[in-house]
């Protein structure tokens, strides 16, 4: 943590709001998705379609309800960050209303767009009832407690392709299993922020690496040992290794320990082997991956996956143009998970590589929060949620792309799924409120030293700490979570 | 912590460098592979998804395009479907093309380069070329003579303009309608399984793809040697052969269905046709001088291509003089198409040198802009131009006097030569009648048409030379529609 200080902006610095500049590129994205939803319209009926200025109007009321919330609430956030939301999420409504004219008698962009618009007001009730992030921490243990009763519920519905992640209520569905991925994140960076010290300094010593004592591991170790075991049973397993990725990566951040990487890549090897070598469900993915084409070889036509890998080739580098691609040849899934390759086939590697670097420049800034605050658990959160953002773009992307093995999961704004698109909103809300926390000028942070210097029995981990990290911030005594860290002592 | 976090944004860059490695490796070096792979569908999708180009004859189209309406757009149509099988061939969304549609495909399809107006510019816009048209040398007069000429029997004609290379006619029966095989869906494969299952093969092209053992018509290449070699001294002068002919180094007998055999001049011997002459003949010139002639002809050539690809007609190039004797008058191993066999009637009335056939004559974009044009070319010199006078007297004589008096027409000079090939392990198969012959109008510089007919006459009596029965009137008929 030495290094904290010397990053930190100097307090009472008067930062520019960059407000004007969202809007700009808010009134940019909102254009772009129209011009791409006209391109559709051209290419397929050679007609605009007649309500693109329905759907502009749409698109930009939600993006100025948005840019509004952020304005009045959140002043000093992350220009970036909402624009990146609203022209990610209106070219998934493109991608989707161009599926939509292969499955004529399935109809999603319409219900996307109602998803859409409950995104965009949770995304502006979050930024506007949140007033500071901090809140968030003191209800760790009941957002874990609510995250894992959200993904243990769908185990009691029936599985809907092999996965039980989905809640059916008359022809409602509903994956509350995205929702706890928020949930657990707060946990996760609640959880280390208070223990991060004793999780790095403390206990016994093995060798040349360092245990820390059960009862600081020990909860965190069961609550992600439920987590994942849920999913196994579930069957959801690119939530998992989601679960997993943002774990070790809040950890590692947390407490600086290399050991944790280690250990839990080894973890990973080992969850991995056990349940590919036990679990048909997903040594069949696994055998997919190796072999996409095997199904062709076997006669029986390309599989998911191979039409899929068929659809990047075919955009090449400029794409087919939107609408002129057979994507639809992937059949099943083709507007939720596999929504990417009509992407990569009608907008090319050019394209793909825009939306990459989109989706870089969310994570990028989510980031730059973390490392722009002050207080541990909002670094820890935006840290955790960027890094869902990141694992979960790689997870699927690399799925159908045929790097990793393909594991069902929404690619974040562009895919079919309401649950996913709110949830979305909802992390960006939490990264818009921690970004103004980060860039606005703070009175207390002034006189931070003093706190810190009255640190009650400050060993040497309180020694180190910087002057701006909120250990000590007022707050702290609720918590819960301070006062176990100084027992382990 | 600030460290710890840059630390994990680098990871987060590794996943971002990652992704698109694997996006280039995919969209750009893989591509291809991906693109080509039969299960891809999209190339089909693409073809179908506009009318396709037609073929022409005449100038007319004799193709078309239906909107099916269905995945697999536009299915192909036939005019007269039978008529031209055997030089369209067929275009399925099932079965894939053959022949013209096939050799022409990229034409046809629209994706040839040639097509392009700007090709860089279009491979970015990627904007489909519509479909161009493939003009055929076809003469529908000579085609439809041929193909009703042929009528039931199982056979094939091959006619060419002997100064050019033009195919005019190109006819197999039995015939099939490809109309049966366009599209998509059950009656396709069942058409396809009903014509590709029994003794008929009627989708098989035997104008082109077909050999058949050439037996007597061959002579023609035998005499071209022997003269060429200088082994006879006159057309009148005698042979010297003895009836029957003993194959050399053998005790096998060779007689002669006709009379007047033993000692006979060329002229005698190649009007009824005699075997002994022959088989001595070539024999004297010897399996190197055979080989070669016949290989200037156009035989041992496995590269013809008209665009569609021919069957390699046969020579054997190793063999003892008994086995070139029988070779020499078109046994043994001896084989050909009868599009090779219209070669050696044009070559001939072409005073000796062999012009390449061909039967797409122009490509045309859409609009009609011509994309390129077939260049006309010679393959070989077959024989002196002397020798080929005394061919065309020989032929002339086989009209006038000899076998194939069936084909003689008014106002034209017309040579030929027939010929019954035996087949099967005792020669109990069908026989095959050949006519070879070409014709010229009265008073024009130029032979109108050279034409090979192979006609499996199960009604010929085996001990008579049946070419000049059952198949001259079909030639003397395409060569009269040729020379109208």
């Amino acid at each position: 943590m030495t290094a904290t200080t010397a990053d930190a902006p100097p307090p009472g610095l008067r930062l520019p709001r960059r407000r004007g500049t969202e809007l700009v590129l808010l009134v940019g994205a909102v254009l772009i998705s129209v011009y791409g939803y006209i391109d559709v319209g051209l290419a397929r009926q050679n007609a605009v379609p007649g309500d693109a200025v329905s759907y502009g109007a749409g698109l930009g009321a939600l993006a100025l309800l948005g840019h509004l919330a952020v304005r009045w609430r959140a002043p000093y956030a992350d220009p970036l960050l909402l624009p990146i939301a609203v022209l990610l999420n209106g070219l998934g409504l493109v991608l989707i209303f161009r599926l939509d004219l292969e499955t004529p008698r399935n109809q999603a962009a319409p219900t996307q767009l109602v998803w859409s618009a409950l995104g965009v007001a949770l995304f502006a009730a979050v930024v506007l009832l949140l007033r500071d992030h901090r809140v968030l921490q003191r209800y760790a243990y009941v957002s874990v407690a609510a995250g894992l009763a959200l993904m243990i519920v769908p185990i009691f519905f029936p599985a809907v392709n092999g996965a039980k992640i989905w809640i059916r209520v008359a022809g409602f569905s509903f994956q509350p299993g995205e929702f706890a991925k928020i949930l657990l994140t707060v946990f996760f960076a609640a959880y280390l922020a208070a223990n991060r010290n004793a999780l790095a300094h403390t206990g016994r010593r093995m060798w040349r690496y360092q245990f820390p004592t059960g009862r600081v591991l020990g909860p965190i170790l069961t609550i992600w040992l439920v987590s994942v075991g849920v999913l196994v049973l579930e069957r959801d397993l690119g939530t998992s290794l989601l679960f997993f990725g943002v774990f070790v990566v809040l950890l590692y951040v947390a407490t600086g320990r290399t050991g944790w990487i280690a250990m839990g890549l080894l973890l990973a090897a080992a969850g991995a082997a056990a349940v590919g070598s036990l679990e048909p469900h997903v040594h069949s993915r696994v055998s997919d991956w190796l072999h996409p084409f095997a199904s062709i070889d076997a006669g029986h036509g390309a599989g998911q996956l191979a039409q899929s890998l068929f659809a990047f080739a075919a955009g090449g580098m400029l794409g087919t143009g939107l609408g002129e691609g057979h994507s639809a040849l992937i059949g099943f899934a083709m507007k939720s998970d596999f929504i990417l390759a009509t992407f990569g086939e009608e907008l090319g590697l050019v394209g793909l590589t825009a939306l990459f670097l989109l989706y870089a420049l969310l994570v990028a800034r989510g980031y730059r929060a973390g490392l722009a605050l002050r207080d541990p658990f909002g670094r820890l959160l935006a840290v955790g949620l960027a890094s869902l953002l990141a694992i979960q773009v790689f997870v699927i992307a690399g799925g159908v792309m045929g790097l990793i093995p393909l594991t069902g999961m929404a690619m974040p704004f562009l895919a079919q799924g309401g649950s996913s698109v709110v949830t979305n909103w909802v992390i960006v809300a939490l990264l818009i409120r921690i970004s103004d926390s980060a860039r606005r000028p703070d009175p207390a942070a002034a006189e931070p030293g003093i706190i810190a210097a009255m640190r009650p029995g400050g060993g040497p981990s309180g020694a180190s700490a910087g002057p701006y990290e909120e250990e000590d911030t007022p707050y702290r005594s609720g918590y819960g979570f301070g006062g176990s860290k100084e027992r382990d002592r | 912590m600030n460290r710890y976090i840059r630390r994990a944004s680098v990871f987060g860059l590794v996943l971002l460098v990652a992704l698109l490695l694997n996006a280039a490796r995919i969209q750009v070096f893989r591509a291809d592979a991906y693109d080509a792979n039969p299960a891809n569908r999209r190339t089909a999708l693409t073809r179908y998804s506009q009318p396709r180009g037609n073929i022409l004859v005449d100038g007319k189209p004799v193709t078309g395009s239906r909107d099916s309406g269905g995945r697999l757009r536009y299915e192909r149509t036939y005019t007269e479907g039978p008529l031209y099988a055997a030089v369209t061939g067929h275009a399925s969304q099932i079965y894939g093309t053959s022949l013209l549609e096939h050799a022409e495909d990229g034409v046809l399809s629209g994706t040839d380069p040639r097509l392009a107006p700007v090709p860089l510019w279009t491979d970015i816009t990627r904007e489909q070329q519509p479909g161009g048209d493939v003009r055929t040398t076809i003469d529908v007069a000579a085609q439809r003579a041929a193909f009703e000429g042929l009528g039931g029997k199982k056979g094939a004609v091959a006619a060419v303009e002997p100064r050019t290379g033009k195919i005019l006619a190109l006819a197999s029966t039995p015939s099939y309608d490809p109309n049966e095989l366009a599209g998509t869906g059950r009656p396709v494969t069942a058409a396809w399984d009903r014509l590709n299952h029994g003794a008929e093969q009627p989708m098989l092209n035997r104008a082109l793809r077909q050999t058949y053992p050439p037996g007597s018509a061959f002579k023609v290449i035998t005499a071209a040697a022997a003269l060429d070699h200088h082994k006879v001294t006159g057309l009148d002068a005698p042979t010297r052969t003895p009836d029957p002919y003993i194959l050399p180094g053998t005790s096998t007998r060779l007689g002669n269905e006709a009379g007047g055999c033993a000692n006979a001049s060329l002229r005698h011997a190649f009007e009824v046709s005699c075997n002994t002459v022959f088989a001595r003949l070539g024999v004297d010139v010897g399996l190197d001088g055979m080989a070669g002639t016949a290989e200037n002809f156009g035989f041992n050539d496995a590269g013809l291509r008209i665009p569609s690809t021919a069957a390699r007609s046969n020579f054997d190039t190793d063999m003892n003089d008994a086995q070139l004797a029988l070779s020499a008058i078109g046994q043994y191993d001896t084989t050909a198409t009868p599009l090779q066999m219209a070669v050696v009637a044009a070559a001939v009335a072409n005073d000796g040198e062999v012009r390449a056939p061909y039967l797409v004559d122009k490509v045309t974009d859409a609009d009609g802009g011509t994309v390129s044009t077939t260049r006309q070319r010679t393959l070989h010199r077959a024989m002196s131009r002397g020798t080929a006078r005394h061919l065309q007297e020989l032929m002339t004589g086989v009209v006038t006097r000899g076998t194939g008096s069936n084909a003689a027409i008014d106002g034209a000079t017309v040579g030929g030569k027939t010929g019954t090939a035996q087949h099967g392990a005792h020669n109990e198969g069908t026989p095959y009648a050949w006519f070879i012959s070409w014709a010229e109008r009265d008073g024009a510089r130029d032979p109108a048409v050279a034409v090979a007919v192979v006609v499996e006459d199960a009604a010929a009596n085996r001990a008579d030379i049946s070419g000049g029965g059952s198949a001259a009137p079909i030639a003397r008929a395409v060569m009269r529609a040729a020379l109208r």
